[in-house]
């Protein structure tokens, strides 16, 4: 019984074995990259980069069909060409970075549906801004693997200057040049991971399994490895039982996996031991000291 | 006393500012090594722009400085009001350890002497047991008790503190202070902006007077005369804010 709902779906089909891999592999790079993104303030830059990434994509799609390395070559560069962009006026004129990056956003996600429309029916366009994870074939996996494996390396070399960046960049910049390269080997995973998750999750929903474990990561642990952890743990459960979810109840399953997390996020808020709001209602004795 | 006159500083006809606006200007002198100086001055007299220049963070308008063959990053430096985000999650113990960076640079591991002394350094400012507290829940004064430590472990040869006992109460000052008077006999140089002109004539040998332009430069009894710290005042009374700091000091 328990086996054919939370085992068999698994074993007795190619599409959902794809599915779960993809999404574990993205678990475990998108979710670190979102608590330092969290961490970093930058929570709605993601989302805004996100769509920022759909015209990019659409052009790719326009030049080549559903292929995924045109699709995921046309967001990399789409991704890169706005982040520096909006880093560029930032610097430039008096608007800050994260109004100039929801200017391109706005202007991109528009100009994605454009583009989109002009060759692809309302399907393609849903396919685009909500993905389909359980579409997925071996190059597109293959793909999200690669992201990931790279994507875990790079956080590795920069992990230290990139936390220290966080907490005290002062400091960094009297001891070491490295904040600024971090910093935008940081921005580059950023985008990298915002691809991948586009291939599983749509342009809408990508920047979701990067945040929401990283938020609920806040209310579960205090130190940075512990937050990781978290999100992780939380990204792939989330992945896990949205897919199984879906294949129950005949569910869109991008959705289903975001809506996992968030009923874990609003379970963290409410019961979560850093913070939750039951220490509101149940304030626990002071200590001795 | 002074056995040796090797400068670990040299200003010639230093101008710092921005935008052109010198806030510092024809800065001539010597910091000798394993000199106690501080830096006195009105509010807007240039002690933070001189020592964001001095470690490199500041590139000059004009004249230069001269470090004496080491780089501006060898010199640890505690900025005036240090831009650390208190919610970010990182122990006491961590942040003590990045005092390291020089030696470990982004990947170096901390071996059984570096965490002999990393723990020696929250001993020397009394945080020993506070390894495992996250920053958030440090008071002020903590929170500059481990700026300190870090400080110590940094093992730098000159130390540039910018006012490091604002808002911080009589015990923490002392202990702190004790700390970089043992600095100064391990003949570390230090240099320290403050307003506290009590404090200075007790601990310091040496004082800048600096309001814009160096007032004055050289021994405590010297450079802190009634005439001199007048003279800042003065100097500096186009800044309104200033005025009001100066002339409780000169009192």
């Amino acid at each position: 019984m328990l086996y054919d709902i939370l085992i068999a779906p698994f074993a007795e089909h190619d599409f959902m074995r794809r599915a779960l891999a993809a999404t574990f592999a993205l678990s475990f790079s998108a979710a670190p990259v979102g608590v330092f993104l969290m961490l970093r303030r930058m929570s709605l830059i993601g989302d805004a980069l996100s769509h920022a990434i759909l015209p990019g994509v659409a052009i790719g799609f326009l030049l080549a069909g559903m292929s995924v390395l045109a699709m995921a070559g046309g967001g990399l560069i789409a991704g890169f060409l706005i982040t520096i962009g909006a880093g560029l006026i930032a610097r430039a004129t008096t608007l800050k970075e994260d109004a100039s990056l929801a200017a391109f956003f706005l202007i991109s996600l528009a100009l994605g549906v454009t583009i989109v429309s002009l060759k692809g029916s309302n399907e393609d366009l849903v396919h685009f801004l909500f993905g389909s994870v359980l579409a997925i074939q071996n190059p597109a996996l293959l793909l999200i693997a690669a992201i990931a494996s790279v994507s875990l390396l790079a956080l590795a070399l920069i992990w230290r200057p990139l936390a220290l960046e966080c907490v005290d960049p002062g400091f960094l910049r009297s001891v070491s040049r490295s904040g600024g390269a971090a910093h935008i080997a940081f921005l580059a995973l950023m985008v990298l991971n915002l691809v991948g998750g586009f291939l599983v999750l749509g342009t809408l929903l990508a920047v979701g399994i990067m945040m929401l474990p990283a938020f609920i990561a806040r209310f579960w642990a205090r130190d940075l490895t512990g937050m990781i952890a978290v999100a992780v743990g939380s990204a792939v459960v989330s992945g896990y039982a949205g897919l199984v979810l879906s294949f129950r109840a005949a569910l869109p399953a991008g959705p289903a996996i975001i809506l996992v997390a968030g009923l874990l996020y609003l379970l963290s808020v409410a019961v979560g031991p850093v913070g939750g709001l039951i220490w509101l209602v149940l304030p626990r004795r002071h200590l001795e000291a | 006393m002074i056995s040796s006159v090797v400068s670990a500083l040299r200003f010639h006809d230093l101008t710092l500012g921005y935008d052109r606006h010198p806030a510092v200007h024809h800065l001539d002198g010597v910091v000798e090594q394993g000199s106690l100086t501080a830096v006195v001055g009105p509010n807007g007299a240039g002690k933070s722009t001189l020592f964001k220049a001095v470690v490199g963070a500041l590139k000059p308008l004009a004249g230069s400085i001269e470090r004496n063959g080491s780089a501006a990053r060898d010199i640890a430096y505690l900025p005036q009001s240090a831009e650390i985000d208190r919610s970010f999650p990182i122990n006491v113990y961590d942040m003590v350890a990045m005092g390291l960076w020089r030696r470990k640079g982004p990947f170096g591991g901390i071996d059984r002497k570096d965490h002999l002394a990393i723990e020696a350094g929250l001993a020397a400012v009394g945080l020993t047991g506070f390894e495992q507290r996250s920053i958030g829940t440090l008071s002020g004064g903590q929170m500059q008790r481990m700026l300190f430590a870090r400080l110590v472990i940094q093992d730098a040869r000159m130390i540039v503190l910018d006012e490091p006992f604002s808002a911080i109460d009589g015990k923490t000052v002392a202990d702190l202070m004790h700390l970089v008077r043992q600095w100064h006999w391990e003949r570390r140089t230090v240099l320290a902006a403050t307003h506290d002109i009590e404090l200075v004539r007790a601990y310091f040998p040496q004082v800048l007077l600096l309001a814009r332009e160096p007032v004055a430069w050289g021994a405590t009894r010297e450079v802190l005369t009634a005439e001199n710290l007048d003279r800042a005042r003065r100097m500096c009374e186009a800044f309104d804010e200033a005025a009001e700091a100066c002339a409780s000091e000169a009192a």
